[in-house]
């Protein structure tokens, strides 16, 4: 059902950009006000989100600890998993934010009769989370190519290894198999695995369904229907440098590639993609292991009631004189005061 | 007490339901909630709506605005902590932390995979605090706040044990503990707590432990003990309270003090302080290390946790030193100088046998029972005869706490290492930072809960049986007091052959100590290895 909703959202964004174009002939519309505005949501949802979780503040030290933390010279430390400094912290983060750390832990629980348990190796969510990211990351710098003149030789280098694999059609990007193959794997994933099946929202397959769109319109635009690259190009150009004219003649099936990615980015700051940002404020992997040797300061901090050890002597005085615990106040004649309960 | 079935009989069944998980109806089936707060012990600890009630009842005698008091709870903690804010946001339901808790395992329900214990929350936060989940509502993974998912809240929030095992799996570090942690608070508000945890609450506050037990009863106690040690070793451990002037305080959990097999390691602190000449005292009024308060509020957990502090500024100690506890260390090491601190009032730690500086607790000033004594191990300050533990073939657990809250996972080795002859890991999956939870953990060690504790503690029983198995496995040993009575339960029930052990039970055994008569029996009362046909000459 969640599936089936977001399928027939992204297939009624396709169809909203083919009709656009070639009933309403609305080329201005798709190709300029929906990248600014995809592009300013962009921007202003994110800047919001990070600043209303930087707004809130860390008030405990709360690192999850993964490996040996910091005791006696002579026994050995974990610095990555349980990280005593900043320094270490870094190491920490570049191995999560990099590498996905946490997750390349993932095992598999399997149940037999018995009861008996076992804990199979399973990586291929790591794998697939990898994949999908960084061919994500490739193909968003390919694309720059499109919006420099000249084009950095950065760019230029990695379009030209991406491409060295020449499988099939001349010039096939790898990165483009790859993020195919891997959101291919997390939507098949998220569909057959019962549990994930159960626990998945629209929220869950929306994008997935999305950048399968994106990939394939994308592919679709370099290989098969010979959008006019030149002309996409001055498009981009001049949508980054704020003059641009719609392009004629640039086929429908661009205007739908890019009307997916505008969603695409409109879409971000406000969905559970926002955890890219997230990792990095995460207080559990963000802070080094280190509130037995430095004090950490709660900003909200606020005095309690506390019962104090006078009220207490208090309530006991007697029973403690007769087990011969030594008491502050002797008792005065008329025996004990009644035990004082200060209420909050 | 809940009917609980045979281990053969317990059904595991992993089928889904054909609901979706946002049907908030939960069925109170006995054996699997802890009963309800009595209203005596939420007036104790001076918490909110205290009345009769039970779980089972339809009515729950919710306060009138309880909606406004759950969405203003929300709100306030949305603001005072990131870690909320942040994991309201960014879960992407991969379910990588489906399968990591001991709880799922055991139970089968798919409301205890971590993501969906969180989701039970996250889909009123969206409803309430996020524009999508306004505008869009279920499509956006909104639920609307009815009574039925407080009643839900309160189910699995208490059918959570802390123990962050999903939080080390998730990439992203969020933290269903944290979310169980500040879910409890919030089902606190409205008066919604269950009885173990408000009635050591409400003990702690009054007498200084949660077994609520009375100074000179303390005092006899930690006297009997030392009894017991005479019996077994010939020599005279001479124990204080309340004794200013002391260097050292030690705070250890009271069921160490009243509950077996916790007392057998209090005799082993006892024989260790002796047989170092430890200047230390015991407090009756600082009589627990452990702090239930952590499973109700922070702000209870810092309630309880300020009488360390206050008891060693009061005696004038130099330092602290803490026994073998779970989530007391969690408390002292991610908490406590926080919220009771600064401790400038004290010195930096170093063992007066030693010379070592506990640099590690520069600031909280607090040393855990198990480094202390792997330092006196290290610089050869122990004489030490493990034989006397050959009888027993020894695996460790780790504690949830100390594990995935400090990182505390060679020092217990080393120690125990040094004090018996076999020992056998568990098979990796199961210990240190991937540790499984005894099941009982965060105040859930209560009888009537028993179905679900004996279901939770099945992945950590199933790793104790494959090394009873593999290596003839006896013996299990621990550094946590819950742990030493829940494990107990645990292993009667799906490991009768295995007995748990505290490693200063062990330490105690082992110690040669200056004028000690021959020993025939631990100090279980048991007979030593090579012991047993004497005690049988004696018959
Ligand atoms: S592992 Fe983290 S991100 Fe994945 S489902 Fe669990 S809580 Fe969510
Ligand atoms: S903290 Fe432990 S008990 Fe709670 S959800 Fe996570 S794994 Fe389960």
């Amino acid at each position: 059902m969640n599936f089936i909703m977001s399928l027939v959202a992204v297939l009624a964004l396709v169809l909203t950009a083919f009709l656009g174009i070639e009933a309403a002939g609305l080329r201005t519309f798709f190709s300029m006000a929906v990248p600014y505005v995809a592009f300013t949501l962009f921007i202003a949802g994110t800047v919001y989100r990070v600043l209303a979780w930087a707004s809130s503040p860390v008030p405990f030290r709360i690192p999850t600890t993964a490996g040996q933390q910091k005791t006696f010279p002579w026994i050995k430390r974990n610095r990555f998993d349980n990280p005593a400094n900043k320094k270490e912290v870094l190491g920490r983060m570049i191995l999560e934010v990099l590498l996905f750390r946490s997750l390349f832990r993932n095992t598999k629980a399997e149940i037999e009769k018995g009861p008996k348990l076992y804990y199979q190796w399973e990586k291929w969510l790591w794998v697939g989370g990898l994949a999908l990211h960084y061919s994500f990351l490739v193909i968003l710098l390919r694309h720059l190519r499109f919006f420099t003149e000249p084009v950095p030789f950065f760019v230029q280098a990695l379009g030209g290894m991406d491409s060295f694999l020449q499988v099939g059609l001349p010039g096939i990007y790898i990165s483009d198999s790859v993020f195919m193959l891997a959101v291919i794997y997390l939507l098949v994933r998220r569909l057959i695995i019962p549990t994930v099946r159960y626990i998945s929202l629209p929220g869950d397959y929306f994008p997935l369904i999305l950048m399968l769109a994106i990939g394939v319109t994308g592919i679709l635009t370099r290989y098969f229907t010979r959008v006019d690259l030149l002309k996409v190009k001055q498009l981009a150009l001049g949508l980054a440098k704020f003059q641009s004219s719609a392009p004629e003649q640039v086929g429908t099936i661009f205007y739908i590639h890019l009307l997916l990615v505008c969603t695409l980015i409109a879409y971000f700051p406000f969905s559970k993609l926002m955890h890219a940002g997230g990792i990095f404020l995460s207080p559990t992997r963000n802070l080094p292991n280190d509130s037995r040797i430095r004090r950490h300061v709660n900003p909200w901090d606020y005095p309690v009631e506390v019962q104090t050890y006078a009220e207490y002597e208090e309530r006991f005085r007697e029973k403690m004189i007769e087990a011969g615990l030594p008491v502050a106040k002797e008792i005065a004649a008329g025996g004990p005061a009644v035990y004082p309960l200060t209420k909050k | 007490m809940a009917k609980l079935p045979k281990p053969s009989e317990l059904a595991l069944d992993y089928t889904l339901p054909k609901k979706g998980w946002m049907d908030a109806a939960v069925d109170f089936r006995p054996g699997t909630w802890s009963h309800a707060a009595r209203a005596k012990n939420l007036e104790a600890a001076g918490l909110p709506n205290a009345r009769q009630w039970s779980p089972a009842d339809s009515d729950w005698k919710l306060p009138s605005n309880w909606k406004q008091i759950i969405f203003e709870g929300m709100r306030e903690r949305l603001e005072k902590f990131r870690s909320l804010r942040i994991f309201m946001d960014i879960c992407v339901r991969c379910g990588a932390c489906a399968d990591k808790c001991h709880f799922y395992l055991g139970s089968g329900d798919p409301k205890n995979m971590p993501v969906l214990r969180s989701e039970l929350l996250r889909s009123i936060y969206r409803g309430e605090f996020t524009l999508a989940g306004k505008i869009m509502g279920s499509i956006a993974g909104a639920r609307e706040l009815t009574e039925n998912v407080i009643k839900e809240w309160f189910y699995y929030f208490f059918q959570c044990t802390e123990c962050r095992r999903c939080s080390v799996f998730c990439p992203f570090g969020i933290d269903t503990a944290e979310i169980t942690m500040i879910g409890r608070e919030l089902l606190n508000l409205l008066g919604l707590n269950i009885d173990w945890i408000a009635g050591s609450v409400a003990n702690c506050r009054h007498t200084g432990n949660h077994l609520g037990i009375q100074p000179h009863a303390f005092k006899n106690m930690i006297e009997f003990l030392a009894d017991e040690i005479e019996a077994v070793s010939g020599v005279r451990v001479q124990p204080t309270f309340n004794r200013k002037g002391a260097e050292i305080l030690f705070i250890t959990p009271s069921g160490d003090a009243f509950a077996d097999p916790g007392t057998y390691t209090m005799m082993g602190y006892l024989m260790l302080f002796h047989e170092m000449g430890l200047d230390y005292t015991f407090s009756t009024y600082a009589s627990e290390g452990g702090n239930f308060g952590m499973f109700t509020s922070h702000e209870m957990m810092k309630r309880l946790n300020a009488k360390m502090y206050a008891e060693a500024g009061r005696l004038g100690v130099k330092w602290l030193l803490g026994g073998e506890c779970g989530h007391m260390w969690r408390a002292v090491n991610q908490y406590m100088d926080t919220m009771n601190g600064p401790a400038d009032f004290l010195e930096v730690p170093k063992s007066p046998v030693t010379g070592t500086i506990f640099d590690n607790a520069a600031s909280t000033k607090m040393v855990h029972i198990v480094e202390f004594t792997a330092d006196l191990i290290r610089n050869g300050k122990l004489k030490l005869d493990p034989a006397r533990n050959d009888n027993l073939v020894m695996t460790y657990h780790d504690s949830c706490n100390t594990s995935r809250g400090m990182g505390f996972f060679e020092e217990p080795r080393y120690v125990i290492k040094s004090v018996c002859n076999k020992f056998h890991e568990m098979p990796p999956e199961t210990i240190r930072e991937q540790t499984f939870c005894c099941g009982s953990g965060s105040g859930l060690n209560n009888d009537e809960f028993i179905e679900m504790r004996m279901r939770g503690g099945l992945p950590r029983a199933n790793a104790v049986r494959h090394v009873e198995e593999r290596h003839g496995v006896n013996a299990l040993s621990c550094i946590c007091a819950i742990d030493r009575s829940a494990l107990t339960t645990l292993m009667d029930y799906w490991v009768p052959d295995v007995t748990v052990y505290g490693v200063h039970e062990l330490v105690g055994n082992a110690l040669v100590m200056k004028g000690e008569s021959e020993r025939t029996s631990d100090l279980r009362g048991d007979p030593l290895p090579g012991m047993e046909a004497s005690e049988d000459e004696n018959i």
